[in-house]
């Protein structure tokens, strides 16, 4: 649980963190000492392996934004949610997905048919980031 | 500059790992039973405020749990060893030297921090916390005994936000007066009463004996645990005793291993190691988790860590039984052309051996052939030398595949598609989204 405190720094990152968003893989620097391989999706959409989790969408509230009943969704908990990102909050207790809003002070969870406000001292639980959405055409 | 060695524990640790999916279960009572569901191996604090023990058989707590709405969870070992991954994997990142010492606790080596110590430890607490979602107490002192006795500090104290620097040997004075010697890190309810016999009661008391009074007296191992007390590093990895859950066997390699063979090998001497350690203290295990690992310096492209948690039909002891469910795990997360620089196991479950107790599939006669068979090789062994006997490692053919009692389980959260948390995109409340979606 990562109880969202506004005043809450980041963790610090590893040192041998590295970003590698729009990196073009598969085509690397000839002085760097790796052979090319087959593409990896388990990289591409997996950034950080400790803290990503993978979870099952239960609902249609999320079609607007392109998250279908039954996708699975790439979860994040190492990103702190900033405005506008897709998280997993506990409302109710329960895992639900939203889309995380933060104008200046003011916090609130956007869901299809009703916001959820966060009113001074609550505590809102953001479980995690999500990064990506699985969607399978059920072709298999 | 003085050494600083942190000592990482997970809170509750299987009971962490269930409420990361089922969140409504924070501040309520939770309890997580050992396989074929006999007692209570890990509890909530609010199931620990109950009155509920530890390793208490579930019978006798049974109408606790009724009377309470204490929530029962069947363990789940391949949930627990998969977050338990996480946290050591996270530890890796964050700290230089990491030696996981059980499946929920690590030592870590933080000597050039400074002053520095107490905000870093804060920092990575946070952060395995929000990553892994596992909270932890860090406690830190000049030696593992003394980390031990900081974190049990920092676990039970909310003053201490989690986190507790006992470099400093007033601290640490004051502490150990306020210890019983069983409190102390290796010092079981057997040495506890011998000890008291010779009006040894109190930890500061334990610091103060004489380690070579000590030594003639009791042994070489409560010798180190005085003079770890004292401050003096004594306790190498090998003779940490083992925790009351799991042992634990790894090591980073002196070169990096490509191939499968030598890792094997290399899983192979630790499963006997560790499943000497387990027969040494008279324990059985019905769970072993072997994980791979490359060096956390690795190019991103070429890091690659993974686990595998076995669940055993039984609980046993024998090697070759061990060796089999762990060459299994290595072959299922070995990948090629990664080069690894780290391997371990870690036994899970543990029980007294005493209290195994046979299934109506138990080979009673092929067990005790076997139990006979670990007797002679762990003799010959400590005759010979370690190592003198060796095991192939190879399979003790089929065991056939049945489930052991665990009814309450949770599902396969993070190793099972089929199971994964399901999380509400609807408006409809009131019902739990993650109950097992068994088809």
């Amino acid at each position: 649980m990562s109880p969202l405190d506004p005043s809450r720094s980041a963790p610090p990152l590893p040192q041998n963190t590295k970003i590698t968003d729009g990196v073009c893989v598969g085509f690397p620097s000839p002085a760097e000492d790796y052979t090319e391989e087959r593409l990896d999706l388990n990289r591409y959409l997996v950034r950080n392996p400790a803290a990503t989790f993978f979870v099952r969408v239960d609902g249609h509230d999320m079609t607007g934004v392109g998250i279908h009943d039954g996708d699975i969704l790439v979860v994040d908990r190492s990103i702190d949610p900033a405005d506008g990102m897709i998280v997993i909050a506990v409302v109710e207790g329960s895992l639900t997905v939203k889309r995380f809003r933060r104008r200046g002070r003011a916090l609130w969870l956007e869901a299809a048919h009703r916001d959820i406000p966060i009113n001074e001292g609550d505590t809102l639980s953001i479980w995690g980031v999500a990064t990506s959405v699985i969607h399978a055409f059920g072709a298999a | 500059m003085s050494r600083s060695i942190a000592l990482v524990d997970c809170n509750n640790f299987y009971v962490s790992c269930e409420r990361l999916f089922a969140p409504h279960l924070e501040r309520r009572p939770v309890i997580v039973l050992s396989n074929n569901d006999g007692c209570a191996v890990a509890r909530s604090n609010e199931a620990k405020a109950l009155g509920i023990g530890m390793a208490v058989p579930f019978h006798e707590i049974r109408h606790l749990v009724q009377r309470h709405g204490v929530t029962v969870f069947s363990s789940n070992y391949a949930l627990y060893g998969d977050l338990s991954d996480r946290v050591m994997n996270t530890l890796e990142q964050l700290a230089p030297r990491v030696e996981i010492y059980s499946i929920d606790e690590a030592f870590l080596d933080l000597s050039m921090l400074g002053d520095q110590l107490d905000g870093v430890c804060r920092s990575m607490r946070r952060c395995v916390t929000q990553w892994t979602g596992i909270p932890v107490s860090i406690g830190v002192a000049p030696t593992k005994t003394l980390a031990k006795v900081a974190n049990r500090i920092a676990k039970k104290s909310p003053r201490t936000g989690g986190v507790l620097d006992l470099t400093d040997p007033a601290l640490q004075e004051r502490a150990l007066r306020r210890l019983e010697t069983g409190d102390i890190w290796g010092v079981g309810s057997r040495l506890k009463r011998k000890l008291a016999q010779c009006g040894i009661t109190s930890a500061i008391q334990l610091r103060d004996a004489s380690p070579q009074w000590i030594r003639r007296r009791f042994n070489i191992v409560l010798e180190r645990t005085v003079l770890e007390l004292r401050g003096i590093q004594a306790m190498s990895m090998d003779d940490a005793p083992p925790t009351r859950r799991s042992i634990t066997t790894s090591r980073t390699f002196g070169q990096k291993v490509t191939d499968l063979e030598p890792l094997r090998e290399a899983v192979a001497h630790f499963v006997s190691r560790a499943a000497e350690k387990l027969r040494h203290h008279r324990l059985i295990t019905g769970s072993i988790l072997v994980f791979l690992s490359t060096s956390r310096f690795a190019k991103p492209g070429a890091l690659y860590r993974n686990s595998h948690t076995a669940t055993l039909l039984e609980a046993v002891s024998d090697t070759p039984t061990l060796l089999e469910h762990a060459m299994r795990g290595v072959e299922a997360i070995y990948q090629k052309g990664y080069r690894f620089n780290k391997a371990g196991i870690i036994l899970l479950d543990l029980h007294p051996e005493e209290n195994y107790q046979a299934t109506l599939f138990s080979d009673l006669e092929k067990r005790q052939r076997s139990e006979r068979l670990m007797k002679t090789v762990d003799l010959l062994n400590s005759r010979l030398g370690r190592g003198a006997i060796r095991f192939g490692a190879e399979g003790i053919g089929d065991n056939p595949v049945w489930k052991t009692s665990a009814r309450r389980k949770s599902p396969a959260y993070t190793t099972c598609w089929k199971e994964l948390p399901r999380v509400i995109a609807h408006d409809r409340v009131g019902r739990t989204p993650y109950e097992r979606d068994i088809p």
